[in-house]
């Protein structure tokens, strides 16, 4: 079933979204009713009322049938509200039988996904149209909240603990995630690209089952093509770069940032908090995999996150790609 | 006169109760005073400046905002700027803007006595709020803090994963204000249950009065929840003690709840008083006494109590309990209830009014227009699945706006306006204050209205920067912003004009029959000349003399 945009909503694609834009038109339209009688009579009142020279002043009547006609009409309407509200809530709420489980991470600033075979891919989460989906979220730093408008759900993730958001996408397309609780920005050189909370997004692309099976095929595979050209792993592995945040905090061009540039790193010595290393093939390997490891001096206050998701092929990738940055 | 020979503690011996209490120049006669009326001018000050910072931060966000990408600031100086922008709005202006100020000025006045019960606490009170203020001040000056005002942990708490910026002292700061918020408090509170004047009976109290009483119950409660949790949290900053933070065995959910426990109350602090200022204005300009007197009076105190149970309405996606979610979403609904009565009861009493629409009045009536979205729309995010949805987006900021703004700033307006004349002994002139009215509320709606169809749209708040489909209507808002900031600033000047060059203000401009409207203007140091005697309410107007409703 297709919804179409309507001027307040986004195109609904979850099969619990058109119930909720039901309630919102249902409300909306309620509000709309409200606010005509009200501002009406409101002005129609200051325009027959205008205050003639000589107006004798009347004593207010309190009409106590009124007061509590208007007291009591609101509790039967609000109980309808809340009834209807929370049954399509709970509703939403409700993990469906056997629904497939996605893991999502949360950090600064960007998301994680891994699937139910282990493959992990940033920023970009496949799931297959009318099957029912389960995610347990979690964070690994500040809260964040995922956000998808198109499915009208949203929930937290909070380090310390899992929430879950439980859907069935029905309609096949791309839908957009944010992050909707504040997390942050990092500091950045004046004509640096800006990073931070408003920049933490994800793409969802509710694809067919085949499809969805070929996308985990390949997902820790060199793709065919990086841009226009045939991949090498120096041009994936500037794929890999952009794709899992490394640019926020690593520069290319020398300029110092919450990590230390990569620029012409590889092959010489770097100080370290045990001692002079070797950025060589295995430092760099280990320092995607355990960030705290060995910590460039000047740097023992980052908070690098770990990388655990990737894939052997991904990191020599990446490796092939810092190699280039001369 | 022989009625004024009992001196009130604390006051001056040497001054003569009965000249103007402006009489009395130079700047320690105003840092010494115990003098409400002093006192609230003060807070007027304070607050006109805060609002014209926080309008200023505003205008900055919004110019930001007018296209994609970067246009004035980078996206750390915009996240501190939102934070500075709340912070400086909800403590330092909203919170004393009514209360503190007119309410100071007006409060003893109304109830027929000579100052607040304990005047020394009243000029601490103004001490510890500039004491706050300079907190904030220090904090700002060393960046400011990039946290949103409600600083939720553990980006505002942990050294580790959380902000490098200026927490402590800012927490400091509200912890610090909270203190002069309870205090006031506890002065109003006493004076309303202990110096009425004879026969101001309670259901002859104004409705000013009875909003500033609820409100003073809500800022003793409540507060010092809000100055346990900042400083729980400035000891996690500061020592590392793992009360919010995961990471230290804490839980930042927790953090929510004992936030919002104060803040969610803090918005009836907010709305409550500017109901009463509406209340006062609606029953002058329409010569009635307002319908439903009791219900409206007791609708203050029902929102008092009910603020203190729909804090979890913050957090229906924060990863709370199901059966949580249902009662806090049940009870947010009962909110409905004694605000509804107060619209009812404000419209029904301009029928059969006798109505005349200078300017306080038109801001009483868009108070009751704008606080309607605003309340209706709080019934969409009661509904927990459309909150599900609305959560944390710009339907949300234009929600608050509508009623912090819709709401409180036009009843602090119209209470502006409405007592101008009696405090300064000035008038203002009508052409430009009616203008700057218009240019405020149509730039207002212009800035927010479009808000709400962003938000259902999908545009999360707390945003440097957005996805192409949301500009035009940023554009809009913006655009908005600067009619808004214009209207203001033709109300600042008309103000400032009045008191350089104002006409000297009549007894009763606008021919009310309320208690602060018989003494002369600006009224005495000990408010009244002859000490008053209650034989009616405020607002009967049947009752009132004709000299009682005459201007001179």
């Amino acid at each position: 079933m297709i919804v179409p945009q309507t001027f307040q909503l986004p195109p609904a694609m979850s099969e619990g979204a058109p119930e909720v834009d039901w309630l919102f038109y249902a409300i909306y339209w309620f509000s709309v009713f409200f606010f005509v009688v009200i501002t009406a009579a409101t002005i129609y009142f200051v325009i027959k009322y205008k205050r003639k020279p000589g107006q004798k002043e009347e004593a207010t009547i309190d009409h106590t049938k009124l007061e509590l006609l208007w007291t009591i009409t609101p509790v039967a309407i609000i109980v309808v509200l809340f009834h209807i509200s929370f049954s399509a809530y709970i509703k939403n709420a409700t993990a469906a039988e056997g629904a497939t489980e996605i893991r999502v991470r949360g950090k600064r600033w960007a998301w994680e996904f891994e699937y139910p075979n282990g493959s992990r891919s940033p920023a970009e989460l496949y799931l297959p149209v009318n099957t029912p989906i389960k995610l347990v979220m979690s964070s690994e730093d500040v809260l964040h909240s995922f956000y998808i408008p198109n499915f009208r759900m949203k929930r937290d993730t909070v380090p310390g603990m899992y929430t879950t958001l439980n859907f069935k996408p029905t309609v096949l397309g791309d839908a957009q995630v944010f992050c909707a609780e504040y997390c942050g920005a990092p500091k950045v050189a004046p004509g640096q690209e800006q990073q931070g909370h408003f920049s933490m997004l994800a793409m969802i692309h509710v694809v067919s089952e085949a499809e969805y099976k070929k996308q985990l095929d390949k997902m820790d595979k060199m793709p065919e093509l990086c841009g226009d050209k045939p991949c090498t792993p120096a041009t994936w592995g500037e794929q890999l770069f952009a794709k899992n945040g490394c640019p926020t905090c690593h520069s290319k061009d020398g300029s110092k940032g919450a990590g230390p540039s990569l620029k012409g790193v590889f092959g010489t010595m770097q100080p370290t908090n045990s001692g002079p290393q070797m950025a060589d093939d295995n430092y760099i390997r280990e320092s995607i995999l355990r960030p705290q490891a060995k910590v460039v001096t000047g740097f023992e206050n980052a908070q690098m996150p770990m990388f655990g998701g990737l894939k052997d092929p991904q990191i020599d990738a990446l490796i092939a790609y810092i190699k280039t940055l001369k | 006169m022989a009625a004024v020979t009992t001196p009130l503690a604390g006051h001056h011996e040497e001054v003569d109760p009965n000249e103007s209490y402006l009489e009395k120049k130079g700047l320690m006669s105003w840092l010494v005073t115990v003098d409400h009326k002093r006192i609230g001018v003060m807070y007027l000050a304070a607050v006109c400046v805060s609002f014209a910072l926080g309008g200023l931060f505003a205008l900055l966000l919004r110019l930001e905002l007018i296209a994609k990408g970067r246009t004035i600031m980078d996206a750390d100086t915009y996240n501190r700027m939102f934070s500075l922008h709340g912070v400086v709005m909800v403590f330092l202006f909203i919170i004393p803007s009514i209360p503190a100020a007119l309410g100071n000025i007006f409060l003893p006045i109304q109830l027929g006595t000579k100052d607040v019960a304990f005047p020394k606490l009243n000029l601490l009170s103004l001490y510890i709020y500039v004491f706050g203020a300079c907190f904030g001040l220090y904090s700002m000056i060393n960046g400011g803090v990039d946290t949103g005002w409600t600083f939720y942990t553990p980006y505002s708490s942990s050294l580790k994963v959380g902000t490098t910026s200026a927490v402590i002292p800012m927490t400091l700061a509200a912890f610090v204000m909270g203190f002069s918020s309870i205090l006031t408090g506890v002065n109003f509170i006493a004076t309303v249950h202990k110096m009425r004047a004879p026969g101001l009976t309670w259901r002859r109290l104004s409705l000013f009065t009875w909003s500033l009483y609820a409100t003073s119950i809500i800022q003793v409660l409540a507060t010092p929840v809000l100055a346990i949790t900042l400083l729980l949290l400035t000891m996690e900053r500061f020592l590392g003690l793992g009360i919010f933070d995961p990471a230290l065995g804490g839980d930042p959910v927790l953090y929510q709840h004992f936030f919002w426990f104060y803040s969610h109350p803090a918005v009836y602090i907010m709305i409550v008083p500017g109901m009463g200022v509406v209340s006062e204005i609606i029953a002058t300009f329409s010569r009635r006494e307002p319908v439903g007197y009791m219900f409206i009076a007791m609708s203050s105190l029902g929102l008092a109590l009910l603020g203190f149970l729909v804090w979890g309405h913050h957090l229906f996606v924060a990863g709370m309990s199901e059966y949580a979610t249902m009662v806090f979403s049940a009870l947010t609904f009962l909110v409905a209830i004694p605000s509804g009565v107060k619209i009812f009861n404000w419209v029904a009493t301009l029928y059969k009014g006798s109505i005349s629409l200078e300017s306080p009045m038109l801001w009483a009536l868009s108070f009751i227009v704008l606080f309607t979205i605003g309340g209706l729309t709080g019934l969409f995010l009661g509904m927990l699945a459309v909150d599900v949805h609305l959560h944390d987006t710009y339907f949300v900021v234009a929600h608050f706006h509508y009623v912090m703004v819709g709401g409180t700033v036009m009843g602090f307006f119209g209470g502006l306006h409405y007592w101008w004349p009696k405090f300064t002994g000035k008038m203002y002139d009508e052409g430009p204050a009616k203008l700057g009215w218009l240019l405020v509320f149509i730039g207002f709606n212009v800035t927010f209205l479009v808000q709400f169809v962003l938000g259902s749209r999908g545009m999360p708040r707390r945003y440097y920067d957005y996805l192409p489909e949301f500009e035009s209507f940023h554009r809009i808002s913006t655009i908005g912003s600067w009619i808004l900031g214009v209207g203001f600033v033709i109300l600042l000047w008309n103000f400032i004009r009045s008191l350089t060059s104002g006409k000297k203000a009549p007894r009763n401009p606008w021919g009310s029959a309320a208690l602060e409207w018989q003494t002369t203007t600006p009224p005495p140091v000990f408010n009244f000349v002859k000490d008053p005697v209650i034989t009616r309410g405020p607002y009967v107007y049947h009752l009132a003399t004709t000299e009682e409703l005459s201007r001179d």
